[in-house]
Order: structure tokens, then C-alpha cells, then sequence
């Protein structure tokens, strides 16, 4: 068990977190590693690249069919994909009931307790967009992922998320040991996107140790429920993920306490790169009329 | 063996037989790393000094022995008094097993009470499912006219929406479409116990008053009690009250029968309490009035909006508070005051006159509920004691300023303070920095009573630890006699505890107080 690596993958909802993350796991099942993926938000999309699958029986909706999370079985669960990789979804409530974050702690407790780590390299959490309650941090918690990725792009809210996640990040950090492993930048083609993230980076004392270009093949893998590299391994894209899979398996124990920055430091550092432009104060909150009288 | 079956000890002696006494000893010495007990001496003799005082009044970070309680209690407690009421707690089934001991172990009578039974998956999911079982059984296994539904923290956080999970659940069948389920958010970690006895009241008469339009009566008037630990006798006594005037009157939420049952053979789940009917009928009050304003402020302001006239007292105790009280029932209904309560007003103040001498200049401190208090800083000053520190750990701004108002219109008020949102540790320091010669408060009050040696007069809720004083009102002229005279008690107890050594102290041990 001392050799298990824990690592989470966090970011702005959209940002491609669930695709980034399968297709690099598959590159390390590829390197021979053995792995779990806990996927952690209601939606249950995080393994459907690895198991060929629409959507996973979540640990949740089966517990709730079982009458409580007590009376099921690990293997009930945990569903095996590509290259062995073994998948969990924790699922979640109802968009507007109950309390999802709650779920995500029932679930992964379930899973520790019933074995679901023992045996092995990697587990992976995948975790939705935004740390809206202390379930969310549940993975970041002590004795969970060592190392978090941030899946960004230069796309404002994006920065806005992943500077949020590392405060989060920043909480936790010194009662747990978790770290910041990375960005990951996840490429939406706009501007001095690659400048940008690696200035973020800079401002949150850590290094982007990815910069995952844009293809269509990726799209083309989704349509057919499976990651670029069991889809098209000769590809560049499934190099890049190779890339990034090698660099974060390289990472181990290397990541940083995160230096978030303040939201007036995030919006000078986009006017700095004419993402945004300077805002008249004598302007704000003024209709349009007004402001043209 | 320290036990034989022919002469059993009990715990107050056993634990002080040797083999006890040594047996705590090495595990004090062995195991819990004990200060020496000079050290623990000079801290608590430092916790008793004006520095101390300051620095726990600073406190922020803590609470210690907040004298409040939650607001499913009070939600509880208003469901009670409605007649065939089966209070229901939506959330887990704990803090409904504290809520019905809470209320047992005070009125010595047993609580019924039911919960949703929310666990974990529960707290995932949310809980319609446990709503849509639990208002079944419960209709299905108690046979309840009315289930009255309240939250706990849990729901809470999660936001179950009593309104669509109540009408889901009618859907579903578990109650007739007709079954009456009033209901109130009752989060627990907001406000206390009042602000709930507040939401259930409220709830409870939006459910029955919504829809229905409003004939005023020319003299009905309606009567909330608040949440109260002496409604068995209480409530007994506005009855008597309003009888003697002729009132036409409804009390809202009474509990006094549910919490006093005979014990004659039946078990009764239910007794007495509201007829729905009457809770009905009360939309049409010209009035209603509140015996405990800060019970009911959300509660009279829909009253209000209604057309009713409001008006609220605070726990009125003694003459002055009853005068009101009966000044105010007379104006409204036009009945005159009868010359028995006439009478009984006279021999209340006669009785005050009668033992003034020792009562006079007493300096006290009590806490409490919000109305209480109030009620009682005034019954104490028409008694020429002097209230010298009020608190209330679940009173406001407001209410302060209530209170200073109130000790500022009698020159017995002048060295008394107001503590609001304190908790009994505050207390604490108080009672050591400027010490009073008596203390008012509930069980938790002999604590105090035991640290500081002010002698504690037990009147308030939770009275745990003395038996069936909640049978007597202390509301109204009766009312004020019973205080009076257990007030007199108390104070000829320790004069008597104080001078009666023989030839050293017993001076005046004397037969005639």
C-alpha cells in the first residue's frame, strides 16, 4: 500500500477534465500500471472512455436499490475497461435533491472500506467542476490524493476555477499532505493561451506540465466511447497523452503547496495579456443610456 | 465485595468506599497526567477574579453551557398542544430522542414523538422517501387527526422542501388528500427553541387560516401561551381566568392535559390540547395575544396581517404584569374584571406587603428565556429585590434593550445589567466578580449554585432534578403567590442554614420569621 499513488484531477466544468484524465490513465495502464478510477460527480461520465460504457451503475444508485450503502458488494461496483483499469463511479442524487457532496464522502468511504484500493499502482479521482461543499474536497482530504492536477485552458473562468482549486489546495495542505501536482492545460485556441498558463503557473508556484493541443481525434474516440489511445495509438495525440501520463507518473512527490492569488491579481495578469480590458469604475452599473448622456 | 444483596449501596456511597476511592485514585495517578492540585487550586481561584472575567467576556471562539435549547423542541412542543397531535420530526432519529427526553424528564410524563429516521443515504438522496413512509406509519400506527411536521439540522443542510414532499407524499396515498400535515422549517442551528415554537405556531396557522376568509368576531380572542415549562398549571390558570370573565377564548397549542396525564389505567397518546376545529374558527379572533412576545413575533405579524389585533406580553408575572394582562383582555372582549381576581389581586398584594422586609434590597441574578426574564426582572423589582444580572443566551438586541428600559423605570433596577447572547460560564464570572444573594434559573443554574455557593431558586425549563412544580401556574395573581412564596422559602432556608449553630451562630434561630 505504501507505493499507492493517489492523484485527482480538478478543474472548470467543460474543461475536458474526464477525457484528459482517462486518456492519460490508459497511457499509464499502457506502462503497466495498475489502476482505479473513482469518479466523483453526479453526472457518472468519468470511466465511459475506459469501459466502452454509456453510463456506470453508480455506487449510490445501486445503494440506494440495496437499500443502504451497507448492504452492497465491492464487486457490484468496481467494473473493469481497458487494459484492466478498474472503474468506480460514485453517482450522486437528482439534480436539486438530497446532497451530492455527501455522496462522493459515503462512496469513498465504502471503497476504502471494502477494498477497493488493495492491489493497486494508481487511483484516480475525477472530481466535478467546482468545489462547491466540503464533499467535494473529500479526495484533497488527508491520507487521499497526494498530488492534484488542474485541468485549465486560457479561457478566463477556467483560470478564475483552477486559482479557486488551489485554494482549496491551500487548506488542506498543511493538516493533509496534499500537494499541487500541475496544470494541465487543455488547449481551446485562444489567445497567448500558452503564455498564460504558464504565468498562472508561475503566480500559483507550480508548472503547467502540459500542454494538450487541441484534435478532432479526440472527438472522434468520444463518439465511439474510447480514449484516443486505445482508438488511434499511432495518433500525436496519443503521444501527448503518453507525454503528459509519463510526466505526471514522473512527478511523484514533487508537487508544491499552491500560492493562490487574489482575485485583483488574476484580472491584472489578463489585462497584462489583453485577455481583458481595463474597466471604467465611473461606468459600472450604468445603463447603457446613461452611460452615452 | 463492596456490594451484598441483603444491603445494597447506592452510587452516592458506593463510589466513597475504599476500594472505590482507591481505584480512582491510581487511575488519576496512573493514567489522566495530573496538574498538582495547587496548580488546579490557583487556576480556579484566578478564574474567579475581574481579569478572568474580561478575559471570558472576550471570548469568541466558545460557548460554554449556552442556557438554550433548539428549534425543533419548541416546534415539538407546539405540535403537543394541538389535540390528537402527533408532532413529526423530518431528520434523524437522535435528535428526536433528545427532544422527547428533554420534555420527559421535565414534566415527568412520557413524550410522543416521531421521526423520518433520515441515514445516510438519506442525507445523499434526500429524504422524500423517509417522509412519504414515515407520514404513513405514522398515520397507519398512531392514528393520529393531525401530524405536525418539523426538521432537524440535517434536512436542513440538505434543503428537503417540506411543502412538495408533504404534497408528494399525499399523492403517493400515505395520509388522505384531506389529513391535515401542517409544517416549518424548523433548522436547528438558527435561533432557539422560541424562534421554533415561533415557525411551528406559524406554520400550523397559515395551514389552517390560508384559504379561508376572515369574519371578525366582535370578542373572540385568541391566546398563545409560548413555550412555557409551567403550561400545565399555566395554562390551567388563563382558563380559570378567562371562565371568571366570561372571555370567549382560544388558546392556541395547549399542552397542559398532554403533559399531565392521570394515571388511571389507560395509556393516553393523546389529551386534550386545540380542537382543529377551534384552530379554525380562531382566523376570525379579534384578537390574539401573546403571553411571550419573542415566542411569537413572526407568528403575531401573520396574525396581523389577517386583521387581527396583536398584542404581546412578556411572561407577565406578579400585579403589575397581570394588571396588564387582564387590563388588555377586559378592554378588547368589553367584559368586566370580576371581583374574585379583584380580590385575589389584593391578597397577592398584601402577601407582597406581608414579607416585603425580606425581600427587599436582595440582590439576584436569573437568566432565561427572553420573556421570562423580562417578566421576571419586573415581578423581582415590584418586590423591592434588585435584579442585578439578566441573561439570555437566546436574547437579542432587542430584548436588551427591553430589559434596560425596563430597569431603568424602577430606582430597584439601578445596579442591574442585561447579557444578551451569554452563555453560564459568563455567568460564572459574574456571580464571582459581583456576587448577588441569589440566583434564578433551570437545573443547570445548581452548577452555579454549587461553583459560587448563591443559593439557585429553580424556575425556568429545564427543571430536571425537582418534581412537579410545572403543575403550579405562575402566571397571574396565583401565579405571583407561588413565586412569592417559594421565593420566601428559599430566603428563610439560608437564613436559617446560617444561624443554626448552637451558641455560635443561633442568635436569632429564630421560630418566627
Amino acid at each position: 500500500m505504501s507505493d499507492l499513488r493517489q492523484i485527482a484531477f480538478y478543474g472548470k466544468g467543460g474543461i475536458g477534465k474526464s477525457t484528459t484524465s482517462q486518456n492519460t490513465l490508459a497511457a499509464l495502464a499502457d506502462l503497466g500500471q495498475k489502476i482505479l478510477i473513482v469518479g466523483c460527480d453526479p453526472k457518472a461520465d468519468s470511466t465511459r472512455l475506459i469501459l466502452h460504457a454509456k453510463a456506470q451503475d453508480t455506487v449510490l444508485s445501486l445503494a440506494a436499490e440495496a437499500g443502504s450503502v451497507e448492504d452492497l458488494e465491492i464487486e457490484d461496483v468496481l467494473k473493469t475497461g481497458y487494459k484492466d483499469i478498474r472503474c468506480v463511479e460514485s453517482g450522486g442524487p437528482e439534480p436539486g435533491v438530497g446532497c451530492a457532496g455527501r455522496g462522493v464522502i459515503t462512496s469513498i468511504n465504502f471503497l476504502e472500506e471494502n477494498g477497493a484500493y488493495d492491489g493497486v499502482d494508481y487511483v484516480s479521482y475525477d472530481v466535478l467542476g467546482d468545489v462547491v461543499c466540503g464533499g467535494f474536497a473529500m479526495p484533497i482530504r488527508e491520507n487521499k490524493a497526494q498530488e492534484i492536477y488542474i485541468v485549465m485552458s486560457g479561457e478566463m473562468m477556467a483560470m478564475y476555477a483552477a486559482n479557486n482549486i488551489s485554494k482549496g489546495i491551500l487548506k488542506y495542505a498543511h493538516s493533509g499532505g496534499v500537494r499541487l501536482g500541475g496544470l494541465i492545460c487543455n488547449e481551446r485556441q485562444t489567445d497567448k493561451e500558452l503564455e498564460l498558463a504558464e504565468e498562472l503557473a508561475r503566480r500559483l508556484g507550480t508548472k503547467m506540465i502540459h500542454f494538450v493541443p487541441r484534435a478532432n481525434v479526440v472527438q472522434h474516440a468520444e463518439n465511439r466511447r474510447m480514449t484516443v489511445i486505445e482508438f488511434a495509438p499511432d495518433s500525436q495525440q496519443a503521444d501527448e497523452y503518453r507525454t503528459l501520463a509519463k510526466k505526471i507518473h514522473e512527478n511523484a512527490g514533487k508537487g508544491i503547496i499552491p500560492t493562490p492569488i487574489t482575485m485583483d491579481e488574476l484580472e491584472d495578469m489578463l489585462m497584462q495579456f489583453g485577455i481583458i480590458n481595463q474597466v471604467d469604475e465611473s461606468l459600472v452599473g450604468k445603463k447603457a443610456a446613461e452611460a452615452a448622456a | 465485595m463492596s456490594q451484598d444483596a441483603e444491603h445494597i449501596k447506592d452510587h452516592f456511597t458506593l463510589f466513597r468506599e475504599p476500594e472505590y476511592q482507591e481505584m480512582l485514585k491510581n487511575k488519576k495517578e496512573q493514567f489522566e497526567c495530573p496538574t498538582a492540585s495547587e496548580e488546579v487550586q490557583d487556576i480556579v481561584e484566578w478564574t474567579k477574579t475581574w481579569e478572568y472575567r474580561e478575559k471570558n467576556f472576550a471570548r469568541q471562539a466558545l460557548t460554554v453551557n449556552p442556557a438554550k435549547a433548539c428549534q425543533p423542541l419548541g416546534a415539538v412542543f407546539v405540535a403537543l398542544g394541538f389535540e390528537g397531535t402527533m408532532p413529526f420530526v423530518h431528520g434523524s432519529q437522535g435528535c428526536v430522542a433528545y427532544y422527547r427526553s428533554h420534555l420527559s424528564r421535565h414534566f415527568k410524563e412520557p413524550t410522543s414523538c416521531v421521526s423520518s429516521s433520515m441515514t445516510e443515504d438519506a442525507a445523499v438522496f434526500g429524504g422524500l422517501n423517509n417522509m412519504v413512509d414515515g407520514l404513513a406509519n405514522t398515520y397507519a400506527m398512531y392514528k393520529p387527526k393531525m401530524i405536525h411536521v418539523s426538521t432537524t439540522c440535517m434536512a436542513e443542510v440538505i434543503g428537503d422542501d417540506l411543502n412538495s414532499f408533504i404534497k408528494t407524499a399525499k399523492e403517493k396515498g400515505s395520509v388522505p388528500q384531506e389529513f391535515d400535515v401542517p409544517f416549518a422549517h424548523t433548522p436547528a442551528f438558527v435561533g432557539s427553541h422560541v424562534t421554533g415554537y415561533d415557525n411551528a405556531m406559524k406554520g400550523c396557522l397559515e395551514h389552517f387560516w390560508e384559504k379561508h376568509v376572515r369574519t371578525p368576531s366582535e370578542s373572540a380572542v385568541n391566546l398563545i401561551g409560548g413555550f412555557d415549562g409551567y403550561c400545565v398549571g399555566n395554562m390551567r390558570e388563563l382558563k380559570r381566568i378567562m371562565g371568571l370573565m366570561g372571555v370567549e377564548g382560544t388558546i392556541l397549542s395547549d399542552p397542559s392535559d398532554v403533559f399531565d396525564t392521570p394515571t388511571d389505567g389507560s395509556f393516553r397518546m393523546y389529551a386534550g390540547g386545540t380542537p382543529l376545529e377551534a384552530i379554525k374558527q380562531a382566523l376570525h379572533a379579534k384578537a390574539t395575544l401573546s403571553m411571550q412576545q419573542f415566542c411569537t413575533e413572526k407568528t403575531l405579524a401573520y396574525c396581523a396581517s389577517k386583521g387581527q389585533q396583536t398584542i404581546a406580553f412578556n411572561h407577565p408575572m406578579g400585579v403589575t404584569g397581570t394588571d396588564r394582562f387582564l387590563m388588555a383582555l377586559s378592554e378588547l372582549t368589553g367584559k368586566p374584571i370580576p371581583r374574585e381576581l379583584t380580590l385575589e389581586r389584593g391578597r397577592l398584594v398584601d402577601a407582597i406587603a406581608d414579607s416585603q422586609a425580606h425581600l427587599h434590597g436582595k440582590r439576584f441574578a436569573l437568566y432565561g428565556d427572553p420573556d421570562f426574564t423580562l417578566g421576571m426582572t419586573e415581578f423581582l423589582m415590584e418586590l423591592g429585590a434588585e435584579p442585578v444580572h439578566v441573561l439570555a443566551t437566546n436574547g437579542g438586541k432587542a430584548w436588551e434593550e427591553q430589559v434596560n428600559t425596563l430597569l431603568a423605570s424602577s430606582p430597584f433596577g439601578a445596579g442591574g445589567h442585561a447579557y444578551a447572547g451569554k452563555d453560564l460560564w459568563h455567568m460564572r464570572s459574574l456571580l464571582f466578580t459581583e456576587p448577588v444573594d441569589f440566583l434564578i434559573g433551570n437545573t443547570y443554574g445548581k452548577y452555579l449554585e454549587r461553583d459560587t455557593g448563591t443559593p439557585l431558586f429553580r424556575l425556568g425549563f429545564p427543571i430536571f432534578d425537582r418534581h412537579h412544580h410545572h403543575r403550579y401556574p405562575i402566571w397571574g395573581y396565583q401565579g405571583g403567590l407561588n413565586v412569592l412564596v417559594r421565593l420566601l422559602d428559599k430566603v428563610f432556608d439560608e437564613i436559617d442554614k446560617h444561624t443554626n449553630i448552637p451558641s455560635k451562630t443561633d442568635y436569632s434561630y429564630d421560630i418566627i420569621r
